[in-house]
């Protein structure tokens, strides 16, 4: 790897005022032809690139972006990882992803501040409890960690939460999984568009898809603000506009896209050091590194791609966070942000072969695509290259809508994805 | 977030409202004969507009009716508001 980053260029680098660091990575205009082309340059769209560069050996293949690498949900949402799912092919999938996010720093030679510092999800009444601690059980016959704490378990793990019995929605106990953390969402764009580039592929910025070109049930190209792009296999990551460039192609896709909320507040010293998570009142929160709590809100009700919000789905989410943490009554909010996901009616993701051959999709996950990041990238990866799913995301495909062999996660991980 | 002018009780906040997702999506006649791929269409494909879209609303917090509206989803503005039943006032 050329440009390693280790303790000895940091200290090369610092004699320099550290004005010699190079490009992460390289700034090419699109050539005629690719291999292979992803549309989207998130988290996913670069780690599939990645893979496919790396495991699938194919490095004629460019990532097209309409704005900037990163700049879309991997930007937005709350960075929140972990991997205990209810049904096994969920189950399978996320921690295929969880297994790789542990050692993914060292394989891309950028430091991606993983941190497993436990995620808890509460329980505030006895259907919670009940769903709660099947769900820990099933994590368990999967091999994922999980345990159940009861209140007091729960308060000696996070002791600011207000576990008093008084309050409107007490909590009744949790689940841990002690693995599950958060990761620099910033990071992981960045560490695999330098993965992927130093392997030869073409990360294209400032490129918009304004068009899928079919030569009748084969795809050929793209064209794009940049010019007509040729290639016979195009995988589109592109998140919330998953229908839009679906519809290019002539395509109908089970998703509904929604403005999905965040917010941070100022600064403060460290104070939570875990992610607690909340599905029935709707609060989640965790502690930056730089001090600041990342508070994750819900989604809008309505289809909208304005990447705004509405001010009623903050406040239900603060008003949940007063009373769970009475400590934050003071605080001042300093961001609010939207990112717009696609949902699928299961809440389960799509990644899959479409009925156009050379096209493949990799969508609907809704609020919860980014602690999927990498694991999405690997299998993405292997269907594009193999025309074929891997088998751990043999059941997310779409034809699963027409089967009926949905994987429902909405009971399981619910709002707070 | 934005105003929604319910045809029966006038200009309401949004929160007083349900989105029920696309319009005119028609229910099979004959369910019988459906293929399962035209079950999937109706129960799950949705066009998911950027743009001009045609929707469903409930005014779940007031009248309880339901009624059509025409927004663009790019920025939330609402181009038209029509009873059920009625034509669009807009094309389709």
């Amino acid at each position: 790897m050329k440009n390693k980053y280790s303790i000895f260029s940091l200290i090369k680098n610092a004699f320099s005022s550290h004005e010699n660091w190079q490009r992460a990575w390289r700034d090419p205009e699109p050539k005629k032809e690719y291999d292979a082309i992803i549309v989207g340059g998130g988290g996913h769209g670069l780690a599939t690139a990645y893979y496919l560069a790396k495991k699938h050996k194919m490095t004629n293949i460019a990532v097209v972006e309409k704005g900037w690498i990163g700049g879309g949900n991997t930007g937005r949402n709350t960075t929140i990882i972990r991997s205990n799912y209810l049904w096994d092919a969920s189950a399978g999938l996320y921690d295929h992803a969880l297994k790789i996010w542990e050692g993914l720093s060292q394989e891309l030679n950028y430091n991606i501040m993983f941190s497993q510092r436990g995620v808890m999800n509460l329980a505030h009444n006895l259907q919670d409890v009940r769903d709660l601690k099947r769900r820990t059980h099933a994590n368990r016959l999967n091999g994922i960690d999980a345990v159940w704490l009861n209140t007091d378990e729960v308060k000696k793990f996070c002791p600011i939460i207000n576990t008093s019995p008084d309050i409107r929605y007490p909590v009744l106990g949790g689940t841990l999984q002690k693995r599950a953390g958060t990761a620099r969402h910033d990071a992981v764009a960045w560490g695999y568009a330098r993965g992927a580039d130093q392997l030869g592929v073409d990360i294209i910025q400032n490129c918009e898809v304004k068009g899928i070109k079919r030569d009748g049930d084969q795809v050929i190209g793209i064209e794009t603000s940049k010019g007509y792009i040729k290639s016979k296999k195009i995988g589109v990551v592109a998140a919330g506009h998953s229908s839009v460039i679906a519809n290019m192609a002539g395509l109908k896709l089970p998703l509904e896209s929604k403005p999905l909320q965040a917010l941070v507040s100022e600064p403060v010293k460290p104070i939570i050091d875990t992610v607690v998570m909340s599905n029935a009142v709707h609060a989640y929160v965790s502690q930056s590194d730089k001090g600041e709590l990342v508070i994750g809100a819900g989604t809008d009700s309505y289809v909208s791609y304005t990447q705004k919000g509405s001010h009623n789905i903050v406040e239900e989410t603060l008003r949940a966070i007063l009373e769970l943490y009475p400590i934050f009554s003071r605080m001042k909010m300093l961001r609010q942000w939207g990112g717009i996901v696609d949902i699928c009616p299961d809440a389960s993701p799509i990644i899959s072969k479409t009925q156009v051959k050379g096209l493949y999709f990799n969508c609907g996950w809704g609020t919860g695509g980014f602690k999927a990041t990498p694991g999405s990238g690997d299998l993405f990866a292997h269907t594009i290259a193999n025309d074929e799913p891997h088998k751990l995301n043999a059941a997310f495909n779409i034809n699963r809508f027409v089967s009926g062999d949905l994987v429902d996660e909405h009971g399981a991980a619910a709002v707070a994805h | 977030m934005f105003i929604i002018n319910c045809p029966y009780c006038g200009e309401r906040d949004q929160t007083e409202f349900s989105s029920g997702g696309e319009a005119h999506i028609v229910r099979p006649k004959q369910p019988t004969e459906l293929s399962d791929d035209e079950w999937a269409e109706f129960l799950f494909m949705r066009k998911n507009i950027k743009g001009i879209q045609f929707e469903r609303w409930n005014h779940s917090h007031g009248c309880r009716k339901w009624f059509n509206v025409v927004r663009d989803t790019s920025n939330d503005k609402i181009h038209a508001v029509y009873k059920m039943g009625e034509k669009p006032p807009v094309n389709k």
